[in-house]
């Protein structure tokens, strides 16, 4: 019995946290661009020095698609 | 990385600045986020720039006195086609959908929670310990119902306000009745208490309703960004020739405002000063350009194509012929509004059904003899085991999948109700231009033309707004050719694009109406070279009809073109049509269908077929609709291609066999859990376990659906 004492608060509290974390997540907007998530991994750091070239290529892929 | 773009330090303080949204629908892929990103945060006045991919927007933060246009006019040197996004008239509900997650995660956390302690009940804890658990399952619940039941609660005290009855009645009652009745057994030591039952009831049912909010919001964001929106504000011109930017909603008639060729006009008047073509596709959905000039009306939301104008207001706002057909459309539409979807009409037989069948398990236990507290239990086991989840869930998880399906496939369905009311349809009546053709002059003989020609073809076609030069130039881009670069061009409105090449003098002439398409002179040098171009019919419109025809869905023409270029599109699909039709004309065979029993589907694109798809029992748009056009139909579809429009109606036929699949299956889950409820041999064990199962069991069905649309 004693467990259970020291458990179940355990237990509401990491379903709290959880819940508390989720409600931030909204508010942050975390779930508004989930689709650019994805592509963005895809941008080197160095996107800001991308040649014009660079720039070009990335057209014509976008032009075919 | 993926750092939001710089901000700068001490510009940011400045806590005045704006935020523009504007819709890029060519964002498609990482290397145009980082280059819109990168392009706008280094402009000055611009503090941070933010794509959003999902929704195909850029927010901008930028100072005040950086004006949208200039905005929208460098992401369009960026290579991307812009639109300011005003305040979004379809977004209204996007809250709504976010405060259903909320309670649904809230939800979500009880259950688990309460589940948990009910395991523990349910495998053997006695006295003290199955107290204090049912203590403890109640602290966490009533706060949890209190919270995620609301959207229940308050949908039900609205309809019985009004003497209604909504599927959220029987639901409210059972959440009642149960809580305070498994609260009553935890304050007398009871054996059962069902909290995990009404947690979980409430949890799934908060699932269907979060799965319809996220389909609605998809698809009114999608079709916002489609929508070509009037110009935000003008140039005004002053008594004493000085000149300041005037917002929409504060022009005034009798303002002049100064119009610039490729702007959109903000308001309606008369022109004072110049003469240009404007196109009118906004309003009529016809691509033609028309020539006005000095004394004639324009009217708000038309384009300008080719030289600056001044334009003397004569109503703005409310006021203008925009506005008018808007409120056409409202009245056009209130009908429309007392579609009781198909989960609402189940409710009003199942309601009272399950009402009635507790009541009367009551009244028998009672007259049975096992006292009322016995009685009561069965009664509560009743309803929760009868909890319209097949109702709640089914529906929405149907659609859902439906309409995801149908996304994928460059179809926007509004709502759920759509879905079902496009199942229900079994006319089909057509607008011609820009419904069943493109909308738009195709070049017919491109491929006579030599590369160098289509070169200068094409770099002439590049500088102008004019339809005809668009057309020539998709085209000549689709075929891989790069413009030959040309000096000094220059447009003369209503004659046509000249440059030099070279040496030799290069011209594209204006359009010339032959017969039934436009013919327009390339001229290089003392070279000529007619490009002939017609408003096409869409690929597979023959085929579509087709098979709309199959899925039972006889199909009409009806436009407000002349008779002659109505028969030879008639002619081509193989229907019947009736030409010269006002929008009160196609109002009225509309009513007069309806009238007759039939449930009529309007396909159409332009302002004057507004009312027509507001009235209409389901309505379709093309994307490139006007933004009336797209507002009052209940579904869009992008693609140049017509077949959509039968997958469209093809999977919500399929998506309603499907949602009857469930409603018999859930009707069978009732016929075998019913009986076991009467009869007094349902624990909250055999409650949850049946109510998760029953659930599983129908969003299973309802994924069958994600293949629909193929």
């Amino acid at each position: 019995m004693s467990g259970l004492a020291i458990l179940i608060p355990v237990a509401l509290l990491m379903g709290l946290s959880g819940l508390a974390f989720f409600f931030w997540a909204m508010r942050n907007g975390q779930f508004e661009d989930l689709d650019g998530a994805a592509q963005r991994v895809l941008i080197d750091d160095e996107a800001q020095t991308t040649t014009a070239q660079d720039d070009d290529k990335m057209d014509e892929n976008h032009d075919k698609v | 990385m993926n750092a939001v773009t710089p901000l700068d330090g001490a510009k940011a303080d400045s806590a005045d600045n704006i935020v523009s949204r504007f819709a890029v629908p060519a964002i498609r892929c990482a290397g145009c986020i980082s280059k819109i990103e990168n392009g706008l945060a280094g402009e000055q006045n611009i503090l941070s720039a933010r794509v959003n991919f999902s929704t195909k927007q850029v927010a901008v933060s930028h100072l005040p006195d950086l004006r949208e246009d200039a905005i929208k006019h460098k992401i369009e040197q960026l290579g991307f086609d812009a639109q300011i996004l005003a305040d979004n008239p379809l977004a209204e509900e996007k809250g709504g959908t976010d405060k259903l997650i909320r309670a649904l995660a809230v939800a979500g956390f009880g259950m688990m929670n309460i589940m948990l302690l009910s395991v523990s009940v349910w495998s053997g804890a006695m006295g003290t310990t199955r107290d204090l658990f049912h203590w403890i399952s109640a602290l966490i619940a009533i706060p949890v119902i209190g919270y995620s039941g609301r959207p229940f609660f308050s949908s039900a005290f609205m309809a019985l306000r009004y003497g209604r009855t909504n599927m959220d009645v029987p639901i409210t009652i059972g959440i009642i009745l149960a809580t305070g009745l498994s609260l009553f057994e935890t304050m007398t030591s009871g054996a059962h208490a069902y909290f995990e039952s009404v947690v979980m009831l409430i949890f799934f049912l908060l699932a269907g309703r979060v799965l319809d909010g996220m389909m609605r919001d998809r698809a009114r964001e999608g079709i916002s960004a489609l929508l070509k929106q009037t110009a935000p504000g003008a140039m005004i011109l002053d008594e004493d020739g000085k000149t300041r930017w005037v917002t929409s909603k504060d022009l005034r008639p009798d303002m002049r405002m100064m119009v610039a060729a490729g702007d959109n006009l903000a308001a309606d008047g008369v022109i004072e000063k110049g003469a240009s073509n404007f196109d009118f596709a906004l309003m009529t959905g016809e691509s033609e350009p028309q020539h006005k000039m000095s004394g004639d009306l324009v009217l708000a939301g038309t384009l300008n194509l080719t030289a600056p104008v001044t334009v003397r207001i004569t109503a703005a706002g409310e006021d203008t012929s925009l506005s008018d057909i808007a409120r056409l459309m409202d009245e056009a539409g209130q009908q429309r509004s007392f579609y009781v979807r198909v989960a609402d009409k189940a409710a009003r037989y199942y309601a009272p059904a399950v009402h009635s069948l507790a009541l009367l398990a009551f009244i028998y236990w009672m007259i049975a003899g096992v006292g009322w507290h016995q009685s009561l239990l069965i009664s509560v086991a009743v309803l929760i085991i009868t909890c319209p989840c097949a109702l709640g869930l089914a529906v929405p998880a149907a659609q859902v999948v439906a309409s995801g399906a149908l996304l994928r496939k460059g179809v926007m369905i509004k709502d759920g109700s759509a879905l079902e009311r496009l199942a229900e349809a079994d006319r089909v009546l057509f607008d011609k231009t820009g419904t069943l053709t493109l909308g738009r002059p195709v070049p017919l003989n491109l491929h006579h033309l030599s590369l160098p020609q289509k070169q200068v073809a094409l770099a002439l076609a590049q500088a102008s707004n004019h339809p005809v030069s668009k057309g020539i130039r998709n085209a000549l881009l689709a075929g891989d050719i790069t413009p030959a670069n040309l000096d000094a061009v220059e447009e003369v409105p209503g004659e046509g694009m000249s440059a030099s090449w070279g040496t030799a003098r290069v011209a594209l002439g204006k359009p010339v109406k032959v017969e039934d398409h436009l013919s327009c002179q390339l001229t290089i040098g003392d070279e000529h070279f007619a490009i002939e171009l017609q408003d096409d019919v869409r690929p597979d419109a023959v085929s579509a009809i087709d098979q709309l025809n199959q899925l039972g869905l006889p199909g009409t023409i009806i436009s407000g073109d002349n008779a002659a270029s109505v028969a030879k599109i008639s002619r081509a699909v193989g229907l019947t049509a009736q030409a010269s039709a006002s929008p009160q004309d196609k109002l009225h065979l509309i009513s007069k269908l309806s009238a007759s029993g039939h449930k009529v589907l309007m396909v159409g694109d332009g302002l004057n077929d507004g009312p027509a798809l507001a009235a209409a029992h389901v309505s379709i748009a093309p994307g490139s609709a006007s933004d009336v056009g797209q507002q009052a139909a209940d579904a869009v579809f992008t693609s140049d291609s017509f077949l959509p429009v039968a997958l469209a109606v093809q999977t919500a036929q399929r998506t309603m066999q499907i949602v009857r699949q469930n409603f018999v299956l859930a009707i069978g889950y009732n016929v075998l859990a019913v009986p076991l409820a009467l009869t007094g041999m349902v624990t909250p064990l055999i409650a949850a376990i049946a109510m998760s199962l029953s659930s599983l069991i129908v969003v299973g069905n309802a994924l069958r659906l994600n293949g629909a649309a193929k």
